[in-house]
Formats: structure tokens, C-alpha cells, sequence
């Protein structure tokens, strides 16, 4: 499988959308090269805007664009967005139930050498508590830019969160549909179901696979879209399959794990192991080791599985 | 200006005061010192400069208004009820339950183009309409009141930053200097001075003027649409209270409501006011 970083599918999204979008306005804030809103810049860059180094002010724009009509991107890393930017992204765009998109990159642990400070592990929390707020995580660079052009007929805020490092696209591109809010069932099973989101998803799958050779019949769900969730997919594994596992490269406590559980408490109790970041910061290293340091890779997956059976 | 239309402005902003004081006194809450003090920019504004028609209030060719200083709502409203968006009557549903004229401004009330109220947003949201206005083309311009206690948000700066990076000569921003926030003098609680000239070096074209002189407002738009390539900032001194005696450059009056005994007062000085001006 050829690797490829979801902000990638993020830049390239943008200019497909741009097609059947020509109002689309996009905003940057001094990260163009890394979210990759530069490769839209290039082809379009009488509708690429620089923020400067202002998120606050940068959501707040897109905002105002979003009030004309015109349909409009703010970008920068997860922890500046979500973070930063958290009370006018409230405030400016969710309140006044407004039309922007936030393309969010460098989520989640794996942006690596940058160690904690830029490590955001709680922006699925943050954005998902917003009324209004729709969560998207892709999980491949194909489902990546289906999403974003998926954006051309989907109103209201929009969370899209992209990760830094290159992981393996597992979608065909000419085949893949993205639609908002419908969980996919990547492999079916009775013993367990394994729910996972964004770059947790190709991991999930090669647990699978292992699991599978010690007779572990493991469903896997890929929850692309957080809020609204897939409640009826949740349900039904819970019930076919009684036991459920979430993996996700964000804290324990307001990601995919808190997303799915709050809806096993409601309509059908059953055991969920939540695997992510356990309330802690990260710290600098190399993206692949951190997410085996953190248990957030097939090994671990595996075990937690196995070990929540009784195998 | 011509006197008969300035003795008009008088009359209407006198109508937005008592509109003011009425939502409030019967909201038993809002802010009265802060909205009476722009209460003669935005009469001024919605009655002889902002394009708009309330019979059409989402018309895209608009100019757009944005009330940064969203707790001056009240001031707001009444200026939307004396333009015709919705009854002068309507005040007096001021923040209750199931009204449209929320604490602070809210982007579904007829007439309303952003909503504001978190301080140091708005001026953001003015900057992303005028850019969106350059990149179509659209006439329309936009208008930004900003509070002085608000513009010590950091945001409004990078906002400052902003529309003269991106040159937008179609955008107004209005700052209502009346002195004095919720803790005291602005100059004390932590000075915002000299603002003009922060503006100025921010790369804005920068007009002051009397906040309580229609002609010197009128003048000052007017030098504003002849600008080009840059942002204009109209920095208004103001009195914060303006119109009720006992309210006028009190610090007390920013954000709580009069009593029955207060609110005769206040509405008797009004109304005698503005009896004296029609007569």
C-alpha cells in the first residue's frame, strides 16, 4: 500500500473542490506549506489568504466571509485551531451557526518531533461539545479529500482534523464515496468490534488480521465522521457483538471512545475499552514510536483485544 | 449639516435613548451606559448612512453593521426598530424568554449581520465580510462599533493588522471612547492610549471626533469614503450614560438596570427632551 498523509488529501480536496465551488475562499495562517493548503495556493492564489501568525482572528474572518455566502476554509495545526482559536470558533462561527469549514492538520501525537506543546490530543473534545459542530477524521489521504469535497453541498461549521505523517490509503479513489455522518464496516465479525478513526483505522485493520489467525473474529468500524455519530452502527455492533474496543489517536476523555460510549450507555450497555492517549502529554520522538510507546499500533491492539475476550 | 436635520437626528436618537432605557428597565438587566453612548452614531448610521431596507434585511448588497461591542445591544435594537426592522414596542421583550432581542446580538434578528458580544470578535467578522465585498467585487461597505475597553483584546489588533494588510477601504470601524469600563477609568484598569495613534501605526486612516456631534460624524464619513487602500477608524469620544443625568460618566451604569424610581427619572428627562425638540 502506497503512504500518504491525510493533509495531503486536505490540499488536493481543496482544489478539486474549488471546481464546483468557485466562490470557495480559503485562509492559512503562516502554515500553508504544512496544512497544505499550498498546493490550492498554487493553483489558486487570487483565493488563498494569509492570516499571519492570528488564528483568533483568522476564525473570525471566516467567519465574516461565511456571512456573504461564500463558502470558506480556515486552516492551521489541530492545537491552534481548536485550541487558540476554541472561543471564537464558539462564538463567531458555531452560535451564528455559520458556514466555515476548519481544515485542521497536526493532530494527535504523531506530528512527532514537535513534542507536546504541538501534540493536540483533545481538539475531537473540544469541538465535538460545540452545539452546532459537525467532526470529520478521515483516515486515509482518499477518504481525506472526499471529505473535503464532500464540503460542496454540506452546510453548517465543520471540524476536519488531518494528521502529519504518511499512512497507508487503503480507499480506492475511484470508487470511494464519502458521506457525512455514516460509519463504514471495513470488515465484519461476531466476537468483537474494534471502532477506530482517522489514522487508527489502517492499524485497526492490521489488527484484524492478526486476530484472525488466532481465531478472533474482530468487526471493524471506521468513524470518519465523530459528530453526528453513527449511532445505529454502534448500536448494532454492541448488540451483535457484545463487547467493543475504540482506538483513537486523542486523549481518552472526549474523543471517538467518550463518543461511542455515550451511546452504548443510552440504548445498550455493554463493555468499551478505550484506547488512546491516557490523560498525559506527549513529548518529542519519531511519530512511529510515539504511537507504540502509547499503544496506539496493531501490537497493542491485539492485546487489549485479546485480553478483554479472556484470550 | 443642515440644521433641520440635525434637530432630526436629535429627535430620533432621543427615541433610541428611551428605547434603550425602557428594554432595560424592563429587562430588569443590560447595559445602559455603554449603549447610550453610541446611541447617536447608530441613529446616525441606520437613519443617513448604512444601506439597508427592512422590508429585504438579508439583501446580499447590503452594508453590514457589527456591533463588536455587543453589549451595547439595546442601542443597537433601537436603532434597527427606529429604521423599521421590527417595533419600537419590541424593546420592551429585551432579553426575556422567547424574545428575538437577545442580551446580546444575535445574527438571526432582522437586521442584525453578525453575532457579537464575546468582546474583541466582531471586528474580525467586519474584516471577513470587506474582504469577501474585494474579492466579488460588491459595493457594500462594512461598519465595525468597537468599544475602548474592548480593543484591549489582542484579537482586535491582529484584526488592526489585518485590514491593512488586505487594504480594506471598504471597511468603517467606529471606536466609542467613553472612558470607562466595568472596573473603572479605561486609562486605569489598563490604557488603551493614545488609541489613534496605535491605529494610525497600525496603517489605518484615523478621524476623531465628538461621539455627541452630528455634524462632525457626518463629515468624518464622509472623508472615510474618499479613502483609499486603507482602513478607516473613527475614534469617538464619547460620554458613557449620554442623555440620562444621573447616568452620565458614572461607572456603575455600564451593566445594570434602573429601578421603577430610577427609570422615571431617566424617562422623564427623555421625554421632556425630547418634547422640547419637537415642539
Amino acid at each position: 500500500m502506497e503512504n500518504k498523509a491525510t493533509r495531503e488529501g486536505y490540499g488536493e480536496g481543496l482544489c478539486a473542490l474549488a471546481e464546483v465551488r468557485p466562490d470557495l475562499m480559503v485562509l492559512d495562517a503562516d502554515l500553508a506549506a504544512a496544512t497544505k493548503t499550498s498546493i490550492f495556493k498554487k493553483k489558486y492564489p487570487e483565493k488563498h489568504f494569509d492570516c499571519g501568525i492570528a488564528e483568533a482572528n483568522m476564525m473570525g474572518v471566516a467567519a465574516g466571509i461565511a456571512t456573504t455566502g461564500k463558502l470558506v476554509f480556515a486552516s492551521s495545526f489541530a492545537m491552534f485551531a481548536a485550541g487558540r482559536a476554541f472561543e471564537i470558533i464558539r462564538n463567531s462561527i458555531c452560535y451564528p451557526n455559520l458556514n466555515v469549514k476548519i481544515g485542521a492538520t497536526h493532530a494527535g501525537i504523531s506530528v512527532g518531533e514537535d513534542g507536546a506543546t504541538h501534540q493536540c490530543n483533545e481538539d475531537i473534545a473540544l469541538m465535538r461539545a460545540i452545539p452546532n459542530m459537525t467532526v470529520i477524521n478521515p483516515a486515509d489521504y482518499v477518504e481525506a479529500k472526499a471529505a473535503v469535497l464532500a464540503m460542496a453541498d454540506y452546510e453548517g461549521p465543520t471540524y476536519m482534523r488531518f494528521g502529519r505523517l504518511a499512512v497507508p490509503i487503503y480507499n480506492d479513489e475511484s470508487t470511494y464515496k464519502f458521506e457525512v455522518g455514516k460509519g463504514i464496516t471495513i470488515k465484519d465479525g461476531k466476537d468483537v468490534t474494534i471502532f477506530a478513526t482517522g489514522l487508527m483505522v489502517a492499524e485497526a485493520m492490521e489488527a484484524a488480521n492478526a486476530l484472525h489467525e488466532q481465531g478472533i473474529d474482530a468487526r471493524i468500524i471506521n468513524i470518519h465522521t465523530i459528530k453526528p455519530i453513527d449511532r445505529d452502527i454502534i448500536v448494532k455492533a454492541a448488540k451483535e457483538t457484545g463487547k467493543i474496543i475504540t482506538v483513537e489517536e486523542h486523549s481518552v476523555i472526549g474523543g471517538l471512545g467518550s463518543a461511542v460510549g455515550d451511546v452504548v450507555l443510552e440504548e445498550c450497555p455493554v463493555p468499551v475499552i478505550k484506547l488512546g492517549i491516557k490523560d498525559v502529554f506527549g513529548h518529542s520522538g519519531p511519530a512511529k514510536d510515539l504511537l507504540k510507546e502509547y499503544g496506539l499500533c496493531a501490537e497493542n491492539i491485539v492485546a487489549v483485544t485479546k485480553a478483554t475476550l479472556g484470550k | 449639516m443642515d440644521k433641520t436635520i440635525e434637530k432630526q437626528l436629535m429627535i430620533d436618537a432621543a427615541k433610541v435613548r428611551i428605547g434603550i432605557i425602557e428594554g432595560i428597565h424592563e429587562a430588569k438587566a443590560g447595559h445602559p451606559g455603554g449603549s447610550l453612548s453610541c446611541a447617536d452614531l447608530l441613529t446616525y448610521l441606520y437613519t443617513h448612512r448604512i444601506n439597508v431596507d427592512p422590508q429585504n434585511p438579508d439583501d446580499p448588497n447590503r452594508d453590514r453593521l457589527v456591533m463588536s461591542k455587543g453589549h451595547g445591544a439595546p442601542a443597537l435594537y433601537a436603532a434597527l426598530a427606529l429604521r423599521g426592522f421590527f417595533p419600537m414596542e419590541e424593546m420592551k421583550t429585551l432579553r426575556k424568554i422567547g424574545s428575538r432581542l437577545q442580551g446580546h446580538p444575535d445574527i438571526k434578528t432582522p437586521g442584525v449581520d453578525m453575532s457579537t458580544g464575546s468582546l474583541g470578535q466582531g471586528i474580525s467578522a467586519a474584516c471577513g465580510m470587506a474582504l469577501s465585498a474585494k474579492v466579488s467585487c460588491d459595493p457594500y461597505k462594512v461598519y465595525a462599533v468597537l468599544g475602548d475597553g474592548e480593543i484591549q483584546e489582542g484579537e482586535v489588533w491582529e484584526a488592526a493588522m489585518f485590514a491593512s494588510h488586505y487594504q480594506l477601504d471598504n471597511l468603517v470601524a467606529i471606536i466609542d471612547n467613553n472612558g470607562l469600563q466595568i472596573d473603572g477609568k479605561v486609562s486605569e484598569v489598563m490604557s488603551p492610549y493614545p488609541i489613534d495613534e496605535k491605529f494610525e501605526a497600525f496603517g489605518w486612516h484615523v478621524i476623531n471626533i465628538n461621539g455627541h456631534d452630528f455634524g462632525e460624524m457626518e463629515k468624518a464619513f464622509n472623508e472615510a469614503e474618499t479613502v483609499i487602500q486603507k482602513p478607516t477608524v473613527i475614534v469617538m469620544r464619547s460620554t458613557k450614560g449620554k442623555g440620562v443625568s444621573y447616568m452620565e460618566n458614572v461607572v456603575d451604569w455600564h451593566g445594570k438596570a434602573p429601578n421603577d424610581e430610577q427609570y422615571e427619572t431617566a424617562i422623564s428627562e427623555l421625554k421632556a427632551y425630547l418634547a422640547e425638540l419637537e415642539k
